[in-house]
């Protein structure tokens, strides 16, 4: 087990007075190893950035404790925090170059200046900003700043580092491969880094660890892929996972020895009793409503599925986007070939259930993933 | 800049002018006239061609003046003196004060801090006379009427308000996160404070003593009421041209030029800080 960077436990952040102003950030409990990265990942308001503040010692945590590599800090002032942090808003000083900016906290901390003018120029070259050094925050365009500032905090070596939307400004083509330095560069030092983020492709590529957030709460802490696996309810399935996972209502019956899924429009899916384990079906039969949910990926066309209408068809370049009209609702379809297919043509879905997730109808925790119970 | 005509240059240049000189027009009437005697300066018509005389400016700094009644004694550089002192000293106590308390405002949001904030500005709103007669009495009852310590105080409702308000938006205009910046890379608040909020509100704080330094410089109700003669500033002073024998309006306007003087140089020098205050939006990048 290694040591552990930082661990909130029981956090809550009201802004105004406690139990009664805004309830930001409620009763929140997480632990991050020494190494590791982890994406904060929400909408806006969803309390990732107030989690942020807490962290560097900006906002005041109302209730419960936060510590870094094991010293309670939630009460100490932001300069004993011993973090390090880029500003989504940059906030770079103006009256000092990039190069005394980005310079700035090693020359507080008494560092010989050989080995501030070595470290400057190598997080200049990793950041490709090694052309603007000499120049004021003012004259530079906004992504440069963004990377000056995200420069700023990662030259410095601190117990943990806190990225707010660290590459929102890049370009495309840019954010990419400096995603991959920036994971290269943390990774090589050992820097434990949080970053909060609305962008899923970005928290998916940087973080080894993903905490969806929303409405103040903490979804569901876990690794990319189980993100997508195994979503714990309802939210984190349908916020990750592009495009979207296609959710609907279902009705639990029983006929025979099959399992009837029974949608709006008077559709239904149909498996056998024995497609499901036996797990999975003793809890799909205690309940009469459900919430079942499909990945795009993995939803196929076959003669003898259940009816819809192509409403949109997209090619991507790579894949095939489809939506359709079903069961009162609307179903993407992801297919990797050039599809033909006519706006109002007929199609038949067809849904292995090992791909099936099924939510609680009225807590939208997830009961089962395929063959597996949540 | 395009191309103009040389007509429309013409009509330009004469528009300019005539402003220019409708706006310096006083004040180089008030130059002239601190150059001639009462008589050239009452002659009508009056005429712009005179014989300059310094005699105005030597009565002024010897304190000498000889009228047709005989000669007088005036205080006119005593009142020189104390315009200085009262409103530097003034000024400097309302900057101690005021622009700690404007970041206060500015970035703590406490409790009833608006409240506060708006009293003093209300300070303002009300007639100077309407609190002049009871801050007589009190101060009469303390000892502070006719003292510099009662005459700063009281000029803080002049400077004060001012300061606090206008370097409180200069405060927020700041990003919070440039100072946030600095905290977390291992500095106090006070070292902040110090090192990026006053040098980011720099102008502003420059813009807003200047500006208190004038409304102090030309205050006359406070120091008319509450200071007797040694302690009063030029602009209660002057009134001491107003003589047995007619008013002195050689004497005046060299007073006039002499009083004015240190604000306008004051206020020439500063320009470029009020240049560099109005721009100061050039920092959110």
């Amino acid at each position: 087990m290694s040591q552990s960077a930082l661990t909130i436990s029981g956090v809550d952040k009201f802004y105004g007075p406690i139990d009664r102003g805004v309830h930001a950030v409620q009763n929140l409990t997480m632990e991050i190893d020494k190494g590791e990265i982890v994406a904060l990942l929400g909408s806006s308001g969803c309390g990732k950035t107030s989690t942020l503040r807490m962290i560097a010692g900006f906002e005041e945590v109302s209730r419960g404790t936060i510590s870094v590599a094991g010293r309670k800090v939630h009460a100490l002032p932001p300069v004993k925090r011993n973090v390090a942090m880029a500003f989504e808003g940059y906030s770079l000083y103006p009256p000092l170059t990039v190069r005394e900016n980005i310079a700035f906290a090693l020359k507080a901390a008494r560092l010989p200046k050989s080995q501030v003018d070595a470290k400057v120029a190598s997080i200049a070259k990793l950041l490709e900003i090694e052309d603007i050094l000499e120049r004021y925050p003012s004259s530079i365009s906004g992504g440069q700043q963004q990377r000056a500032s995200l420069g700023r905090a990662l030259i410095r070596e601190a117990d943990l580092h806190l990225l707010d939307e660290p590459m929102g400004q890049l370009e495309p083509q840019l954010r990419a491969v400096l995603r991959g330095r920036i994971k290269h560069f943390i990774k090589e030092r050992g820097l434990t880094a949080i970053l909060v983020t609305h962008d899923q492709t970005e928290a998916n590529a940087l973080a080894d660890r993903i905490a969806v957030m929303e409405g103040g709460v903490l979804q569901q802490f876990d690794t990319p892929d189980m993100l997508k696996q195994r979503p714990a309810n309802l939210f984190t399935g349908t916020f990750v996972g592009e495009p979207p996972m296609n959710v609907f209502e279902a009705y639990v019956g029983t006929a025979a020895d099959k399992i009837n899924l029974r949608l709006p429009d008077g559709l239904s899916l149909d498996y056998d009793k024995d497609a499901f384990s036996g797990s999975v079906r003793d809890e799909l039969l205690k309940r009469e409503r459900v919430v079942i949910g499909i990945r795009p990926y993995a939803v196929r066309r076959s003669k003898d599925g259940v009816p819809a209408t192509v409403s949109a068809n997209q090619w991507l370049g790579d894949q095939t986007h489809i939506a359709a009209d079903f069961a009162g609702g609307s179903l993407v379809l992801v297919e990797h070939d050039r599809t033909r297919l006519e706006l109002g043509a007929p199609i038949n879905i067809s849904i292995d259930p090992k791909n099936l997730h099924v939510f609680d109808q009225s807590s939208g925790m997830a009961i089962s993933h395929g063959m597996e119970l949540a | 800049m395009e191309h103009t005509s040389l007509l429309e240059r013409i009509l330009r240049g004469i528009a300019l002018t005539l402003v220019v000189v409708f706006f310096m027009f006083p004040i180089v009437w008030i130059l002239m006239m601190s150059f001639q005697t009462n008589e050239t300066i009452l002659r009508i018509p009056p005429q712009l061609v005179f014989k300059p005389t310094l005699a105005n400016y030597t009565a002024l700094i010897t304190g000498k003046l000889t009228t047709a009644a005989g000669t007088l004694d005036i205080a006119f550089m005593r009142n020189l003196w104390n315009s200085v002192f009262l409103s530097v000293t003034s000024v400097a106590v309302a900057l101690l004060l005021g622009v700690p308390a404007a970041y206060a405002f500015a970035r703590h949001k406490f409790r009833g801090s608006e409240d506060i904030a708006f009293t003093l500005l209300s300070f303002r709103f009300a007639p100077a006379l309407l609190v002049l007669l009871p801050l007589t009495l009190y101060f009469q009852k303390l000892g502070l009427a006719n003292t510099y310590i009662g005459l700063i105080w009281v000029y803080q409702l002049i400077c004060l308000p001012l300061i606090l308000w206008i370097v409180r938006g200069y405060f927020e205009d700041i990003p919070a996160d440039i100072e946030y910046a600095y905290r977390i890379a291992g500095h106090s608040w006070f070292a902040t404070f110090r090192k990026i909020a006053l040098p980011l509100a720099g102008p502003g704080i420059a813009a807003a003593g200047l500006l208190a330094f004038i409304f102090a410089w030309n205050n006359f109700i406070f120091a008319l009421v509450l200071a007797s003669a040694d302690k009063q500033p030029v602009t209660v002073g002057a009134l001491a041209f107003i003589t047995s024998s007619g008013i002195q309006y050689g004497q005046i306007s060299a007073a006039i030029v002499l009083s004015i003087t240190p604000t306008l140089a004051l206020a020439l020098y500063a320009q470029r800080y009020l240049v560099e205050g109005l721009s100061l939006g050039a920092v959110k990048g």
